[in-house]
């Protein structure tokens, strides 16, 4: 049995004017120590699916289909059972440093609590094992620093208490939402170099979500592109970076700056992502495809694999061989 | 930490003399006298009465007189209440409106807090709608529109507490006001605690403490609570304040003996010594309560250091 497994995965919004579906129809497969990349743009879906995942969906969210965590449903857990699988089993980290810890309470408090609640450890256990975590996540000092609030650490330091946060009860899946996207360019590639040591040292199987293909390619063995809430592409980082197959896929390669060849302009995508509240009938790629048909607009294409017997899924009518060319020039420029 | 207290409560004095003197001006400013009645006196009495009182000085030979005692503690002897220096009136009355209006300033942010807790724990449930109407209804009506509808329900209709006066510390007298107070300043508090804790909840690191798998107790006690509560501790000094400035009324209302009914009196009999002794006391006390707000800041956010 996969350690986690998502069919189906759907999530709507009730606003004020009527349904937003943010996620429709996304299936997945995680197992120990895998690391799979969710890719896409702003407003694709990616944040929701795995907020849904961690019960922490904003109030008027609903979910339909099944995320499975060892065979248990977390979709439809009470808050009790839910409690006492995040934060041990499945933990998460976000986006924003700056913001995600509690200004409030000393760094001590905020990684005592975790260990105090889902290990049962004396206060005093849990701080030594809070610094030794802290040391594992390369903060210097970390005896002395554990006692100070998040306002005197910096913006990559205070991503690092974040991830040794999220790993005190070495969770079986660690979710990373982002978590370089708020920090410069160089602590960007700390953190990640930081987050594949932690998971050869623990284990830990890792999904990790991203506008950032660069850290896709660096950290991930499996890579879920996603669109308008759905999933266009889903394959191992290799066939993907190497072989794309789908044009929106193709287009994010080709918004890449590269540092290997000479001048010419950055390619873009043009137009906007969808409106997730009344999504086009059809593919929600194919307002801004150039290879779209009249099929495209009416008709959704399936994920299936992209030639028989092939671990590429793709959802494009399109068939792959069509779109070989183009892949070539964007990826071997 | 202290070093801040301290400048703190020095700049006390230039604020209270500020004070003193617009006061001191404005009240000899007004036409009439303390010794301006219907009976007329004569002018030797008059004379008298001025020299003993240091009327018949300039105005600034006065006002150092005035400063002198002050210095000294003293307030000075009311111009009105022959036999009683504005010491021992304001001993008299300071209880009283302290009773009154510091026990239900305590009993409110208890009440308070906890309401606006529950009504932001359970938004749009019918304890959140009650505090909203307590908080509008709070907010709309004047104390001396509440006051008296206290008084005729509980007092006239029901007889269950009297209808006003004060006899010792009999808290049967101390009810009715006590809830007057109590009431309106429980939606003002209600009201900013429902809203800054619903922000708070919104915020990122509930959400980390969430996925934390902390329990909802945990989460709103030891994560929500302190910064939720800052905005309450801003609203709590100047609500003690006017508890001062608005016994004006209550007590009028309720013909309590205490300070409001003291600063009502003083002024409409031109009794210089006692508007101004009165003035200074709210003075001290407004500039200490704005210090220990902002001390109590320091303690809630460690952010905030002196």
């Amino acid at each position: 049995m996969s350690l986690l497994k998502v069919n189906d995965l759907g999530v709507q919004f009730q606003t004020h004017d009527g349904f937003v579906y943010a996620v429709n129809g996304v299936n997945f497969e995680l197992d120990r120590g895998q690391t799979l990349g969710i890719v896409g743009e702003s407003g694709s879906g990616k944040s929701q699916s795995v907020l849904a995942m961690m019960g922490l969906l904003a109030k008027n969210g609903r979910t339909t289909g099944e995320a499975l965590y060892k065979g248990k449903n977390l979709l439809t857990m009470s808050p009790r059972e839910m409690n006492r699988i995040r934060g041990d089993r499945v933990s998460m980290i976000f986006q924003d440093p700056m913001t995600s810890l509690n200004p409030y309470l000393t760094v001590e408090r905020q990684m005592t609590e975790v260990l105090e609640l889902h290990k049962n450890m004396t206060r005093k256990a849990a701080k030594k094992r809070a610094i030794e975590l802290l040391e594992a996540v390369r903060i210097p000092e970390a005896a002395r620093r554990i006692d100070m609030y998040p306002h005197e650490f910096s913006g990559g330091m205070r991503q690092r208490v974040m991830i040794a946060m999220a790993l005190l009860c070495e969770p079986e899946v660690l979710i990373a939402d982002e978590p370089t996207t708020a920090l410069d360019v160089t602590v960007q590639a700390q953190i990640l170099s930081l987050l594949k040591d932690l998971q050869r040292d623990f284990g830990t199987a890792i999904i990790m979500i991203t506008h950032d293909l660069g850290v896709v390619a660096g950290l991930c063995e499996n890579v879920m592109v996603m669109y308008g809430g759905r999933v266009m592409e889903y394959g191992s980082a290799n066939d993907i970076f190497y072989h794309p197959s789908h044009p929106y896929t193709i287009g994010l390669l080709g918004a890449l700056p590269r540092l290997d060849h000479e001048g010419g302009e950055l390619m873009s995508i043009p137009g906007n992502p969808p409106n997730m509240a009344n999504l086009p009938k059809g593919c929600p790629f194919s307002e801004r495809c150039s290879f779209a048909s009249e099929q495209c607009v009416n008709e959704l294409p399936p994920l299936v694999p992209s030639t028989a017997g092939s671990t590429v899924l793709r959802a494009c009518h399109r068939p792959a061989e069509q779109l070989a060319q183009l892949s070539e020039e964007v990826v071997h420029g | 930490m202290w070093s801040y207290t301290f400048r703190r409560v020095l700049m006390t004095i230039p604020t209270l003399l500020l004070v003193i003197t617009v006061c001191y001006l404005m009240l000899h400013a007004t036409p009439g006298g303390p010794f301006d009645g219907e009976r007329k006196v004569s002018a030797a009495v008059m004379a008298n009465l001025q020299a003993k009182y240091h009327l018949d000085l300039p105005l600034w030979q006065q006002y150092l007189y005035y400063l002198k005692s002050l210095l000294q503690g003293d307030l000075g002897a009311s111009f009105r209440y022959a036999d009683w220096s504005v010491n021992d009136l304001v001993a008299k009355a300071l209880p009283v409106s302290l009773t009154i209006g510091g026990g239900s300033l305590l009993i409110s942010v208890l009440i308070g807090v906890l309401l606006g807790t529950v009504a932001a724990l359970r938004q749009n449930s019918i304890v959140d709608y009650f505090v909203m109407l307590l908080g509008n209804v709070g907010s709309a009506f004047p104390s001396f529109v509440i006051g008296p509808v206290l008084i005729l329900v509980f007092a006239i209709w029901l007889g269950w507490m009297p209808a006003g006066g004060w006899d010792g510390f009999d808290v049967r007298y101390m009810i009715l006001p006590m809830a007057l107070l109590t009431f309106i300043n429980v939606s003002t508090i209600g009201r900013v605690m429902r809203g800054s804790l619903i922000e708070v909840l919104n915020s990122n690191f509930i959400r980390t403490a969430r996925a934390k798998g902390l329990p909802l107790r945990t989460i709103v006690v030891r994560h929500a609570l302190k910064p939720a509560l800052l905005p309450v501790v801003s609203v709590i000094g100047p609500l003690a304040i006017s508890s001062i400035t608005s016994a004006v009324v209550t007590e009028s209302v309720f013909s309590l003996p205490g300070l409001g009914k003291l600063i009502v009196n003083g002024a409409s009999n031109r009794d210089y010594t006692l508007v101004l002794g009165l003035v200074v006391l709210v003075t001290v006390v407004a500039v200490l309560l704005n210090l220990l707000v902002d001390l109590a800041y320091a303690l809630l956010d460690p952010k905030i250091r002196y």
